[in-house]
């Protein structure tokens, strides 16, 4: 072994909560969340034990960071050099998401304690926190293409368990179903997309696949460049559909329909799952597998563009919606779009690799403020009853710590300095600048009405109006102020973490200036921005309807979330079930049922008829004799001369 | 080890409860498929020991006696990996089968008799190496069928067992015009024999048809499928549970081990054929499955489209995918099984299986509905359940096939896939949760005898989904001898 034998034990603490909750949650019950979240603080531990000792002991060889197999067990092997192993591997992006998602999903365990307290299922909810946090870590562990799926699918059935865990409310059975059919189609692509590398790359492990293709003029990728099937390479064919996989998981356009509606799960599990860590797995897989989707050109384009659409349309539906999770959910999908667009525009190696380090750097502070936002919404609708905003309003004073706390993640998310959100804003918006001018000017639009439904959201709730109910109960108790309070301190310092120097496209350190010219347009455009929120939200006003309504159609539109949809309950509805599905089981039924029952009655019928014949009477025997062979003989006679 | 005594043993339980009183049936029953899941866990271990001693002959623990001389039939046993694979999953359902029938009231005696009559059918079917031998057990194991669906089932139940008895006989009348024309062809009906003696493509191809049609019958190929929408949902628990754990087994053992491992270049010859009905079965069966409102039903379709990788898997012919067939035959019947047991608890306590007047049962019944979704999610392919791996293992084998239709049909297999999450999650979603009827409201959970087989089923499919390799292990040189044999012969012309 390496010196890192002991990470096997970061996902297996989780496992071990989710077996012990699982089969013993009734007997458990309010022990489970202290065992559970003491476990996972033994996983939290390790992982910054292990990224540690990788970024600042022994990662780095001459200056490049390498990647290092702790582990590995063959686990099916399919045909000689394809199997499916069970590895755990550490490169500098893996460590940074391994201390990204442990942490995270500490904090929500540990918020969880106070938000689910008197829940009957508690024991349960910890269970599956516990199965999802094992099947992430697994995720970002995993050396193996098809690892990769396996913990990519087990991550999709956790997160269906949790939207779902309110099961007896219809409107959580059928966000879970949405999220889990929908993602379960992306993940179509993915499956194909591996069946494609693996048959060409000639192997599922992603170091040796990256070996076999990226090398120039290897074998295996003139092979793959030559070979395709509808003129289209099979390498792009592999890579398109393997980021369908992830554009699905990551909420891309026009996959992203389950997102806002996966809000129906408790909050806290919002804040890990559908906001920190398992929607981000699609911008994970493409930065794992970056080398060989840098080979080919027009997949990049397809993942910037893809992006930079999804970040537009989320942020302009952002600025319509009332429902204060959603409006978070919306913004999450936004600011995965920047991180999937910055990957697309980003080049393999040295300065060119500017995008892929902008991408984790975002993906690294996103998870802190996006989760702190998703906890203090937590905080409001355990405080308010009620996840719509027009129904808040001048909480400022009755929740003070949520207070503060939301305010520095909206200016964090919105780009401003010195928080977390400005660096890794700044580092894409720079990246964009140089690689693609019209992306950059989507993304600086982008940015502007981000801070814009930011504080939209920020002064409604906070503002508004006076508070229009009386404090039942206070801001929740110490195990929900606590989280809250150090992710606040993540969200104010994580900007100031080397990123740069660490997780880099090429395990080299990235040397960056910071631009302070570049730096003031955005940040000037976001406080315009900020202060028109202000002045149509911090109070009553009748600005913002006049607005909408001065806007009309294209307002209804945005709000509508641009009909996608309607678009899919048609295709589902109109087209899938009445015109495959019911004619399948028509089918079945009335045509090839139809004919063995038909050929069952034709037996019937013919033997009726024959039955007859065996009458049992002689005289009637003794007809059927002499006219066969007075038949036989005409035959002899005539025709057979 | 005696191979024999694999089907002695349910022989001498069947001799005992015919002689016992009929107050006793169940706890011999029950002992008879302890014991014969003790036996035959020392067969997989005695097997292991002999193979890690270096043994690599094709077929342990053989037998040979002569049954009739003039016809030159004999008594030939002998197991490889597949079959001892199948036999213990054919203990494992007999067992969860007999336990989940504990409180049938209605003559008893004579369900457990028939159960035991079957499972003999199909022991000595796995076991044998003659095909006469072979067909005398297929035989054995199709009457009882027929019976335990007329007279225990429900619903449409004579019309169903008649069709489903009739459909198999038609399979099995096909199989015997193929097993004549291979013993005229061969000289011999031991299968060791034939698979060494070339026949000539004409011949091959014309026995090929009667028997890949004939086993196809009982494993639901496309469009000889449908006897088991209506057998299943006719048949008590433990029979639907026999039906896809057991008789669809011996469909899809039958094509591999008889009408490919015997007729190689045939089987090259019809690939496509058998791909393409493989390819229809599983995605218009999934479709088909996406419309039925009957617990029963549904899964009864489902288990055309799960059935269709098993023939896809065959019909691919490369190692792999051969492999996943033998799995996905191991995962299907586990699942299946599991899935109609569930089904079944439900059933008795609240007398509907359709899925509209169902609803919230997790609340009521916890434990029942934990399964129910256990064997969902394993239909839909969930890894770390047993359904992943052998659908993996099929889509990846299949791909090593170059040819580009191939690959669109195992594109369109694939597509299957997100069908299946459809489904499952309209059916979970509906009946479990979702709010609770009252009337639903005080109904007990599942007692000692159904928890213990759910947890039986619910543990070996875990155990194949964590860990593949112990059953890979088992498999796979089984299907690597038989592989290496048909790629062989098929060089050689």
């Amino acid at each position: 072994m390496n010196g890192y034998a002991y990470l096997i034990w970061i996902p297996l603490l989780p496992l071990l909560g989710f077996v012990l909750m699982g089969l013993f949650g009734r007997t458990l019950r309010n022990a489970s969340g202290m065992i559970g979240t003491l476990l996972l603080a033994g996983s939290t531990l390790l992982s910054f034990v292990a990224a540690y000792q990788y970024f600042f002991s022994d990662g780095k060889v001459n200056d490049v960071y390498r990647k290092i197999t702790a582990f590995t067990i063959t686990w099916l092997q399919f045909s000689p050099g394809v199997s499916i192993d069970m590895s755990l591997v550490i490169d500098p992006v893996s460590a940074m998401m391994l201390v990204v998602v442990c942490f995270v999903s500490l904090m929500v365990h540990v918020f969880s304690l106070g938000y689910m307290k008197g829940e009957t299922r508690f024991a349960t909810y910890y269970a599956y926190l516990s199965l999802f946090t094992f099947s992430m870590l697994g995720l970002v562990l995993a050396g193996n293409l098809f690892q990769v799926y396996i913990f990519w699918e087990l991550v999709g059935v956790s997160s269906f368990l949790l939207i779902g865990f309110y099961y007896d409310r219809p409107s959580a059975v059928a966000a879970s179903k949405k999220a889990f059919i929908v993602t379960r189609f992306a993940d179509l692509g993915f499956l194909v997309g591996i069946l494609v590398m693996a048959f060409y790359g000639q192997s599922l492990d992603i170091a040796t696949l990256i070996g076999n293709l990226a090398a120039p003029q290897s074998a295996a990728y003139l092979s793959m460049t030559t070979a395709g099937f509808m003129g289209i390479s099979a390498l792009t064919w592999g890579l398109l559909l393997i980021f369908i996989g992830g554009a699905g998981k990551s909420a891309m356009f026009p996959l992203h329909i389950w997102l806002p509606d996966a809000m129906e799960g408790p909050t806290p599990v919002s804040a890990l799952i559908h906001a920190a860590t398992m929607v981000v797995a699609g911008v994970y897989l493409v930065a794992r597998l970056f080398p060989v989707f840098s080979l080919d050109v027009s997949v990049m384009q397809v993942v910037t563009w893809t992006g930079i659409v999804s970040a537009l349309l989320a942020a302009l539906i952002a600025c319509t919606q009332t429902d204060i999770k959603r409006v978070l959910a919306y913004s999450t999908m936004s600011q995965i779009g920047y991180m999937m667009f910055a990957l697309g525009i980003s080049g393999s190696g040295g300065e060119d690799g500017l995008g892929f380090m902008a991408s984790m750097f975002h993906l690294f502070t996103h998870a802190f403020f996006k989760s702190l936002l998703f906890l203090c919404a937590g905080v409001i609708i355990h405080f308010v009853h009620s996840n719509d905003m027009r129904d808040m309003g001048g909480l400022r004073k009755l929740l003070p710590v949520t207070h503060v706390c939301f305010l520095v993640a909206c200016l964090a998310i919105s780009g401003i300095p010195p928080f977390a959100g400005f660096f890794s804003k700044e580092e894409i918006l720079l990246a964009a600048y140089h690689a693609n001018k019209p992306v950059y000017f989507i993304a600086l639009f982008t940015a502007v009405l981000t801070a814009f439904y930011m504080f939209r959201l920020y002064f409604s709730v906070f503002w508004h109006k006076e508070p229009g109910h009386s404090p039942t109960h206070g801001e929740g108790a110490l195990s929900m102020k606590l989280p809250l309070i150090v992710l606040l301190l993540c969200t104010v310092l994580a900007g100031f973490i080397p990123i740069a120097s660490w997780v880099t496209v090429d395990g080299k350190t990235l040397a960056t200036h910071m631009n302070p010219g570049f730096s003031v347009a955005p940040v000037v455009l976001s406080t315009l921005a900020i202060l028109l929120a202000m002045r149509w939200y911090k109070k009553t006003s009748d600005t913002p309807d006049a607005a909408a309504s001065a806007l009309g159609p294209a307002f209804q539109t945005v709000s509508k979330k641009f009909y996608i949809d309607e678009a899919y309950l048609f295709v589902t509805r109109k087209i899938v079930f009445p015109f495959i599905g019911r004619p399948a089981a028509w089918i079945d039924r009335h045509i090839v049922d139809g004919a063995v029952n038909g050929i069952a009655g034709i037996t019937g019928k013919l033997s009726q008829s024959v039955r007859a014949w065996q009458s049992g009477k002689v005289q009637s025997y003794a007809l059927y004799f002499f006219s066969g062979i007075a038949l036989l003989a005409i035959v002899f006679i005539y025709l057979w001369k | 080890m005696n191979l024999s005594l694999l089907v002695l043993l349910p022989v001498c339980t069947f001799l005992v409860l015919l002689l016992l009183q009929a107050r006793f049936a169940r706890q011999v029953a029950l002992t008879g498929a302890v014991l014969q899941l003790l036996v035959c866990g020392y067969l997989l271990w005695q097997y292991l020991a002999v193979r890690d001693l270096g043994n690599t002959a094709p077929m342990l623990f053989e037998t040979d006696q002569v049954w009739y001389a003039p016809l030159q039939i004999h008594y030939h046993t002998g197991v490889d990996g597949i079959a001892v694979a199948m036999i213990l999953l054919t203990a494992l359902i007999v067992l969860t089968g007999i336990l989940v029938s504990w409180t049938i009231d209605k003559w008893q005696k004579e369900f457990f008799l028939l159960l035991l009559l079957l499972s003999a059918g199909a022991y000595g079917f796995f076991i044998s190496l003659d095909l006469f031998t072979m067909f005398f057990f297929l035989e054995v194991a199709v009457i009882p069928k027929f019976l335990l669906i007329g007279i225990w089932g429900s619903g449409r139940k004579e019309y169903s067992a008649m069709k489903l008895a009739l459909m198999l006989m038609a399979g099995s009348a096909l199989v015997f015009v193929g097993l004549l024309g291979l013993y005229f062809g061969a000289g011999s009906f031991d299968m060791m024999t034939i698979a060494k003696t070339t026949l000539s493509q004409t011949s091959q191809s014309y026995i090929f048809i009667f028997l890949f049609s004939g086993f196809g019958i009982f494993a639901a190929m496309f469009p000889f499928h449908t006897w088991v929408p209506d057998g299943h949902a006719s048949a008590p628990t433990a029979a639907s549970m026999f039906l896809a754990g057991i008789s669809m087994k011996l469909g899809g053992y039958g094509c591999l081990r008889v009408a490919v491992f015997l007729l190689p270049q045939a089987a090259h010859q019809y690939a496509w054929a058998i791909i393409l009905l493989a390819a229809i079965a599983i995605i218009y069966g999934a479709f088909a499955t996406m419309m039925q409102t009957d617990l029963k039903y549904i899964n009864a379709y489902s288990s055309v489209s799960h059935c269709g990788f098993v023939l896809l898997g065959i019909g691919m012919l490369t190692e792999t995918s051969v492999n996943g067939a033998v799995l996905q035959m191991i995962s299907h019947g586990l699942m299946t099984a599991l899935f109609f047991a569930a089904i079944g608890m439900i059933y008795s306590r609240t007398h509907t299986r359709m899925v509209a007047s169902l609803g919230g049962l997790l609340k009521a019944m916890p434990f029942i509905s934990t399964v129910f979704v256990i064997a969902g999610l394993c239909s839909l392919g969930l890894p770390g359940l047993s359904g992943f791996v052998a659908e993996m293992t099929v889509f990846m084998g299949a791909w090593q096939n170059p040819d580009t239709w191939y690959r669109v049909a195992t594109v369109l297999a694939c597509a299957s896939i997100v069908v299946t999450a459809v489904y499952i999650l309209r059916a979970a979603g509906k009946t479990i949760m979702g709010p609770l009827p009252e009337n639903y409201a005080g109904l007990p959970d599942a007692t000692w005898n159904e928890k213990t087989a759910a947890v039986l089923l619910v543990a070996a499919i875990v155990l194949m989904g964590v860990a593949p390799f112990l059953v890979t292990q088992l498999v796979h040189p089984g299907v690597e001898n038989m592989m290496r044999q048909v790629d062989k012969l098929v060089t050689l012309n």
